[in-house]
């Protein structure tokens, strides 16, 4: 049975509807994508997903039981934890500051003392920079922070939004170098990213979003390969 | 606090308790000093400047901690102080006792808080603002019209002959006998609002450092991340509401017992932009900086009485009435501070990095900070 799975999932804008239905599961130590254009419904499924928008229909079950209706806390709780698009570091609170607000709802710790120790080994270039402020760090250094932030909540599935955007090259490798990383420690990843061949190279498997409703879903290999799909969206 | 006193004192426990022992001799023979030097109105001043300390206190964990702005504060300030006009004053013909009706007028204004907070919630920014403002207005109004059908608030003539603090049966506004020297009202105020504040000031403080604080902080930041974080939003900001409004109207409570008097125009808008202004001039969210914003914007304006009589020495009639002066100069004071301090008078450390990044001083202070904290 899927960590997650969702089911003729709806989200509507006013009167827009923006996700038309779709459904999508992820497995227990899976890594999934979604790929699409601007505007397919990406980052809407990622928000509906961590409760951020509420369902106008279907249902998200996780690790077995209903949460279609819960608020984000809760999910949070469960082990449901979202890097918002735009990676939402908390600006004038300073790095360590920052990882201690991911680990907000434990009491365990010790711990808590242990995944700290693990994410600045993850990302050393955090721990030279425990006492910066979040707000004085780069594009890729804040990025970093969100991902270890989200990691401090010792999530059970894990929801990547865009980890790529406004990033240099090179920090969007390093980025990616660490999902591979934390993917490969078993972590259950849903990634969500316009740079489609970064993304479907570190998943198993993907699916393809476009105007709100899921056109396409495969192995990623599969999908890298499938001219259809790179003819739309990697650009070759 | 931990950039209160001087560096070397941390380093040297003895020093600090030095510091702190000097501060307190001074607190205690502070309003002697005052009223030997300068008068007994200044007395009266410094009792004000206590209370609106912990006014701006109580506005500072709304605004300071969770970020939530609040023009409407005064609203808190004037339940507290109706509260206690009307159940302890010929109004009504209730007397009840100074020292049930402070904590359960603080409770009155708690509600409030919440009344306030709960249709508030989803909004941000300017949009809570203007609600708040509204609902502060609302407030004031109702007092200005409660005197019919039934008469509660006397309306606009406000309520008179607001029965005195009493300790142990003797009233607070009567001089005492204490230990053989004789304490004039304004001197037993003083005293009780000194312990009140500090109480209020040790509280703050807790909270700040508690994890309620932390998630406050994260909501002042950013609330989707705090809410990612699994922080129940909605009732931190409830609590947020909450809390300011106690202080608030434990504020009014004392400033009813004090004053004997309370009115409407002691509750408006105006009022509420001075409280706002201690905290942002002090420096939102700093307990000592918003201690000293309080202080300032209450002491100031007051040295304005000396204009008058100045003119008049140096020439011979008044050519600047002060009164028209005192919201001219407050002004200048503000425009001045944000444009070179916008971070407040005395910032916490961390904020007053964001300007001057490379000061090696508050660098290592905010490293000894973080250590204390993952201790």
């Amino acid at each position: 049975m899927s960590l997650l799975e969702v089911q003729g999932l709806e989200v509507h804008y006013g009167g827009i509807r923006a996700l038309k239905g779709i459904d999508l599961a992820v497995a227990q130590g899976e890594v999934v994508c979604l790929i699409g254009a601007n505007g397919a419904g990406k980052t809407t499924t990622m928000r509906a997903l961590a409760g951020l928008l509420p369902a106008a229909a279907g249902t998200i079950r996780y690790a077995g039981s209903e949460v279609t209706g819960l608020p984000v806390h809760r999910r949070a709780r469960l082990g449901i934890s979202l890097v918002p698009e735009g990676r939402g570091v908390f600006p004038r609170l300073t790095v360590a500051e920052n990882l201690q607000m991911g680990a907000y709802f434990r009491t365990d710790m010790a711990g808590i003392a242990a995944d700290l120790a693990r994410v600045y080994g993850l990302f050393p270039r955090l721990e030279e920079r425990r006492a910066q402020t979040g707000g004085t760090l780069s594009g890729g250094e804040q990025q970093m922070l969100a991902i270890a932030r989200a990691l401090m909540s010792r999530p059970r599935l894990l929801l990547l939004d865009e980890p790529s955007m406004g990033l240099a090259p090179l920090a969007v490798q390093t980025i990616f170098e660490t999902i591979r990383l934390i993917a490969d420690q078993g972590m259950t990843l849903l990634l969500v990213e316009q740079n489609a061949r970064l993304a479907l190279e570190v998943s198993g498997r993907g699916y393809v979003l476009e105007g709100g409703l899921i056109v396409h879903q495969d192995a990623a290999a599969a999908l890298l390969a499938s001219p259809k799909v790179r003819a739309a969206y990697l650009g070759a | 606090m931990n950039d209160l006193l001087p560096e070397r004192c941390y380093r040297d426990p003895r020093l600090a308790w030095g510091a702190y022992a000097a501060l307190a001799v001074l607190l205690v023979a502070l309003p002697f000093l005052v009223d030997a030097g300068m008068g007994r109105s200044w007395v009266r001043i410094l009792d004000f400047a206590l209370l609106y300390v912990m006014l701006a206190l109580g506005l500072n964990i709304v605004v300071g901690f969770a970020g939530l702005l609040d023009l409407g504060y005064v609203a808190f300030y004037a339940v507290g102080a109706y509260f206690y006009a009307i159940l302890a004053s010929p109004q009504l013909g209730i007397h009840l006792p100074f020292w049930a009706l402070l904590p359960l007028g603080a409770g009155v204004a708690c509600l409030f808080g919440v009344l306030l907070g709960a249709p508030t919630l989803r909004l941000r920014g300017d949009y809570l603002a203007i609600v708040t403002l509204g609902f502060g207005e609302i407030i004031r109004i109702f007092l200005n019209n409660l005197n019919a059908p039934v008469n509660l608030t006397n309306g606009p003539q406000g309520i008179n002959m607001i029965d005195p603090v009493r300790i142990a049966d003797a009233s607070l506004r009567r001089p005492t006998e204490w230990l053989g020297v004789t304490l004039p009202g304004t001197h037993t105020h003083y005293y009780l609002f000194l312990l009140l504040t500090l109480a209020v000031i040790f509280m703050a403080l807790r909270l700040q450092g508690s994890r309620i604080g932390r998630a406050w902080a994260a909501i002042r930041e950013d609330e989707v991340a705090a809410e990612a974080m699994g922080i129940n939003t909605r009732n931190l900001k409830l609590l947020a509401f909450a809390m300011g409004a106690t202080f608030g109207g434990l504020g009014g409570g004392l400033f009813a017992a004090f004053q004997g008097f309370v009115s409407p125009e002691s509750f408006t808008l105006m009022e509420s932009i001075m409280i706002l202004c201690m905290v942002v001039l002090g420096g939102m969210g700093h307990i000592p900086g918003v201690i000293l914003g309080a202080i300032l914007v209450t002491v100031l304006p007051e040295l304005l009485r000396y204009i008058g009589p100045l003119q008049e020495g140096l020439l011979g009639r008044v050519l600047v009435d002060p009164a028209d002066l005192r919201m001219l100069l407050f002004g200048l004071a503000l425009v001045v501070v944000m444009l070179f301090r916008p971070q407040g008078l005395w910032p916490s450390p961390v904020r007053a990095r964001e300007l001057h990044p490379d000061n090696p001083d508050l660098i290592r202070q905010e490293q000894e900070a973080l250590y204390d904290a993952e201790r």
